[in-house]
């Protein structure tokens, strides 16, 4: 089969038929349980803890609380290393927390033999604490009484600077809110908010710690196991090969899972017992408040075009709440103020002003998007606005100034080699027949008072990776067997976006060997497998696929010399072609790939020195790029309830070359659920007085369901990204960028109201239709 | 996780109310689609349960001789949707069923439990309420018979005397279903597995040449401590016009009959839009099904 085709997902069946392990799945006879117990306050200090109590209990096995921990501190975010201690991420973790920092901290940890009697002795656990005011918010953390002493300020950190020409100047503002971006009279700026959300993956974080002989091994739901041994070795002040991280099926991550979590807690609580197996698998309500959210902004910004639309002046501010640990630090904060400037340039000025906070609010850090979706939905909400003041077309206001093939990057200094953003925007504009709907939405509302239609759309760019500011490598191992048949051993982690079917796909058209035949085990072991920096930054097929054309590339090359040198050919004059062996110029078939295969392991002639064939490569991918998209949201708006219908969504994408169709349609569908979510539900609701999440389950948060998931519409430009291994480039993240900022056009349109915040609920919707007097009973 | 402490299993009427005797603290269970998360938020521990769900008298729906609809209360509310006699005399309340949850809560979920409940977002409650149902409890003493309308007494609260007392049948008797229209509407941030933000149920009935109402309930959940009546809109509405002028008095008397309150769930000014919306919407619904014609 080869790229480019739709070959089944190689976990499809396993998946279905439940015989894929995960997890909890794996769990082995006799593991103990381990459950946290979680402050009751968000900002304060531990004064004592009384476990006399909780021991008491039967079935309790060890206690350890944040008066036993090791004392080094250590990061949690899933990077890879970065030799530059300057850029290297934030430690401001211990394994269980005295400095309490957010409501439902942890603070101690039972295991037991089972969950409810370490529960029941998690609840027996006295807690004596000092307490401090919540500091919930940027505005009221800056400044305030510090939560890490290494930050005074509570400012963890500032990205601001402006641009001429492709030259940033970087300087250094202050936290401000104002309306005035950089303090100066022509940059007023509109406030758009954005709250925080949660991924809401399928399988909760969870993972089990057991020692074998001096090992740590440690099994986890986790995108970059690679990371988290680093991580885990930290913490436990262990040697880093002493670690062992192995991660079985993923049900989703989105990100959640590129932090270390639980995995230290487990494995500490293991180290106690000696070495026996304990399992930390958190409830749905723990995953909510002790995972990681998308982080909460206040996005400013402020935009001058001349007479023709062109842009002029571009400035931005982003105030980012980024919670209790640093976890990504700013990186999440800077890649969306940076972006400001990547899918539109202004001529003159171009100033943009960031900051993240620590605030007593539970851990913001990556989820699905790594801050591109709050600032599109700023971003492109401007744009509407503007062009309804300009009384300009929104789709033409953005042709005059959306980002050309060509583009230099002024932060990351890359010129873009395929853009397909205009095809993009083309192609949804012909699929949704936008003048005429728009027009006869247009006269629809003229006449009808509580039901409005609108057609709206929005543009993104997204990088691929994260080049230059990290490495970015990846290895791949090939173990070709005397059949034929091959393992491909990659350390890089499908969490359910298909990346281990299109690994082998990558293999498959190198080796000409069916993808039936290649063998990819979802099944990653830091002791086993080859590197990988893990799941994230859309970069699995960009740059492990790289990995895994190099190393199929290599076993070609061998092949084919080995092949030449028993057959007394040249290499050169010689290919593979369906399984086989042949000669280039003539098809003439010369041998199986089973042949050498076994040839080359078995043979016995008492001269030849046998081979197993292998080959494994690193590639480091020294590139960047852009995908494009654009979404297309025809809407009905109930406007007396505030409720939105979304008729039709149309996602259209420029991801280079797309290597399995079926596969890539579904990416997209899963991130137009989630960008409808994002755009009409979701929120974490926090009681403003002590900062406990209220809503941390799944009645209350709202997820969509699939009767609320409108019919989903998948277009893909296919450009050709010089960069990429087959010309390919990011479509694990965008899908779900621009549905938030679309549907929010497409109220305005259909309403006139310019909506600011995030959700569009019922509530918000009704009470800005009752300020915009849209909803008045006294008519 | 589940903090059980010990089960039984009730086959009669008489069983169960003895083993709740024999069992103070004691909880009944059928369904368990509430009992179970009680147990998972800890708010239930060392859990002594009593199954009613073999008490073949509680379960599956009936009419009476005198005409009267008996509802066990330990039917599910998939059964109550199917059931023919609450599609053909109650279609609303077998709408009403279908907005519980999920499928699968549905399949589970009992009628009685819902209303034992107390909870003021039962989506069991707005279209009983308006259809005036009555409950038979059962208890030591014989089986006492309350009106809807008497038995919620606060958030959560009921006038069921728990640990003594069984809810055992659900009684909508002739003269409140004959000839009389009903309507309910859920309203939920999302159009499945939520909890209603609020409730509106309409139960009309029209004059003879349908241009008039002759009789109207109106109630809600949500929209109060409990859920409620509008009795003075009712009683103003009555007799009146099927106009505009109608629907206007039934908005702006619902939102002086109702108490909702700010929650994090939901405003308060969401919801008093909702209730003045979803009664019109109601109404309307009610009307049409009723075959008369509002002239606005």
């Amino acid at each position: 089969m080869g790229i480019g085709k739709e070959v089944k997902k190689i976990d499809a069946v396993q998946k279905v038929n439940g015989t894929a392990k995960f997890v909890e799945d794996m769990l082995p006879q006799g593991a103990l349980h381990a459950k946290i117990l979680h402050s009751t306050i968000a900002n304060g200090l531990v004064k004592s803890i009384d476990c006399t109590e909780a021991w008491k209990v039967p079935g309790v096995q060890a206690i350890i609380t944040c008066f036993d921990v090791p004392q080094t501190e250590y990061a949690t975010a899933g990077h890879p290393l970065s030799l530059d201690p300057n850029h290297e991420d934030v430690k401001d973790r211990l394994i269980l927390s005295r400095r309490v920092r957010f409501y439902g901290d942890e603070i101690a940890a039972v295991a037991a033999t089972d969950p409810l009697s370490a529960r029941k002795a998690v609840e027996r656990i006295r807690v004596q604490y000092e307490e401090y005011a919540p500091l919930l918010t940027p505005e009221a953390a800056i400044g305030a009484q510090p939560l890490n002493p290494a930050y005074p300020t509570n400012e963890l950190a500032r990205l601001d600077f402006s641009i001429e020409g492709s030259e940033v100047t970087w300087g250094k503002a202050s936290f401000a809110t104002g309306a005035r971006i950089a303090g100066r009279q022509d940059l007023v700026a509109d406030h758009f908010y954005v709250p925080a959300v949660h991924g809401a993956h399928i399988e909760t974080n969870g993972c089990f710690a057991y020692m074998d002989g001096p090992k740590m091994v440690v099994v986890t739901s986790n995108q970059v196991p690679f990371t988290a041994r680093r991580n885990i070795a930290n913490a436990l002040e262990m040697p880093l090969g002493q670690v062992r991280v192995i991660k079985p099926y993923m049900g989703g991550g989105f990100g959640n899972k590129q932090d270390t979590l639980y995995e230290p807690i487990a494995a500490l609580l293991c180290k106690k017992l000696g070495g026996k197996c304990v399992s930390l698998i958190m409830t749905r309500e723990e995953t909510f408040v002790c995972s990681r959210t998308r982080h909460a902004m206040d996005i400013f910004t402020s935009l001058e075009v001349d007479g023709e639309g062109r842009m002029k002046k571009r400035a931005i501010r982003i105030n980012a709440n980024g919670g209790a640990y640093a976890a990504h630090g700013h990186a999440i904060t800077a890649y969306a103020v940076t972006n400001y400037f990547q899918t539109y340039a202004a001529e003159d000025v171009q100033i943009g002003e960031s900051s993240t906070a620590y605030t007593n609010l539970p851990s913001a850090a990556a989820l699905r998007g790594y801050g591109i979706p709050q600032l599109a939905f700023a971003m492109e909400s401007q744009m509407d606005d503007l062009a309804v003041k300009l009384g300009m077309d929104p789709i033409a206001l953005r042709r005059l100034n959306m980002m050309q093939n060509g583009f230099l990057d002024p932060f990351d200094h890359f010129v873009v080699k395929s853009c397909g953003l205009g095809d993009c925007v083309d192609k949804g504009e012909a699929a949704v027949n936008w003048s005429a709907k728009r027009a006869e939405y247009d006269a629809f509302n003229k006449t009808s008072k509580k039901i409005k239609k609108g057609l709206g759309m929005a543009i993104f760019s997204y990088k691929t990776g994260v080049y230059p500011l990290q490495i970015e490598n990846a290895a791949c191992r090939i173990i070709l067997n005397e059949d034929g048949t091959a393992q491909i051993q990659v350390g890089a982690t499908d969490l359910g976006q298909g990346s281990d079917t299109v690994f082998t796909q990558i293999a498959s058209e190198i080796l000409t060997i069916p993808e039936e035949r290649l063998f990819l085990l979802s099944f990653q072991d830091t002791d086993h497998t080859p590197y990988d920096a893990g799941a994230y930054a859309s970069r699995q097929t960009y740059v492990s696929g790289g990995a895994v054309k190099k190393a199929a590339l290599l076993m070609k090359e061998k092949l084919l010399e080995r092949a030449a040198s028993i057959h007394g050919r040249q290499a050169g004059e010689l290919t593979l072609r369906d399984g086989w062996i042949v000669e280039e110029k003539s098809g003439e078939p010369l041998a199986s790939i089973a042949g050498v295969a076994a040839y080359m392991q078995y043979c016995n002639d008492h001269v030849l020195h046998t081979e197993h064939l292998t080959a494994e490569a690193t590639y480091t991918c020294m590139s960047n790029t852009f995908a494009f998209g654009a979404c297309f949201a025809d809407v009905e708006v109930d406007v007396p309830l505030g409720k939105v219908k979304i008729n039709r969504i149309v996602n259209v994408h420029d991801s280079g070359t797309i290597l399995n169709p079926q596969l890539a349609r579904a990416q997209v569908h899963g991130g137009i659920a989630m960008g409808v979510g994002y755009a009409l539900g979701e929120q974490l609701l926090y009681d403003p007085n002590t900062g406990r999440m209220r809503n941390d389950n799944l009645l209350d948060y709202k997820i969509p369901t699939s009767m609320d998931v409108p019919p989903m519409e998948t277009h893909f430009v296919e450009t050709y990204e010089p960069t990429g291994p087959f010309g390919n480039k990011a479509l694990g993240e965008p899908p779900l960028i621009p549905q938030a900022p679309a549907i929010r056009n497409a109220v305005l349109h259909a309403t006139g109201v310019s909506i600011r915040s995030l959700p569009m609920s019922p509530q918000n919707l009704v009470a800005a239709f009752i300020e915009a007097g849209l909803i008045n009973e006294d008519e | 996780m589940y903090d059980i402490k010990e089960t039984y299993r009730a086959h009669s009427i008489e069983e169960a109310l003895a083993l709740l005797e024999g069992h103070p603290g004691a909880v009944l269970v059928n369904g368990g689609t509430d009992v179970m998360i009680r147990m998972k938020e800890g708010k239930l521990t060392d859990a002594v349960l009593i199954s009613i769900m073999d008490v073949p008298e509680i379960i599956g729906i009936s009419l009476r001789e005198n005409g009267d609809i008996a509802i066990g209360a330990g039917t599910c509310f998939q059964d109550i949707y199917h059931n023919e006699v609450i599609r053909g005399a109650v279609p609303a309340l077998a709408h009403a069923a279908n907005q519980v949850g999920s499928p699968q809560i549905r399949h589970v979920a009992t009628i009685g439990g819902n209303l034992c409940n107390g909870a003021v977002s039962a989506d069991s409650v707005p279209i009983l309420l308006a259809m005036n149902a009555e409950l038979e409890l059962a208890g030591a003493q014989g089986t006492r018979r309350v009106a809807l309308t008497q038995f919620h007494t606060g958030p959560g609260k009921t006038v069921l005397q728990k640990g003594r007392e069984l809810l055992t049948t659900i009684v909508i008797p002739k003269e409140e279903y004959a000839g009389r229209y009903g309507s309910y509407i859920k309203f939920g941030q999302r159009n499945a597995m939520e909890i209603a933000t609020l409730g509106a149920a309409v139960c009309l009935k029209l004059q003879a040449n349908k241009t008039r109402l002759e009789d109207i309930r109106i109630a809600f959940s949500v929209a109060g401590p409990t859920p409620l009546r509008c009795a003075k809109t009712e009683a103003a509405l009555k007799g009146m016009a099927l106009t505009g002028d109608m629907v206007k008095a039934l908005r702006q008397g619902v939102i002086q009959e109702v108490q909702p309150r700010d929650s994090w769930r939901a405003s308060k000014q969401l919801r008093l839009q909702l209730v003045k919306e979803l009664g019109e919407r109601a109404l309307r619904q009610a009307a049409e099904e009723a075959g008369g014609t509002i002239h606005d």
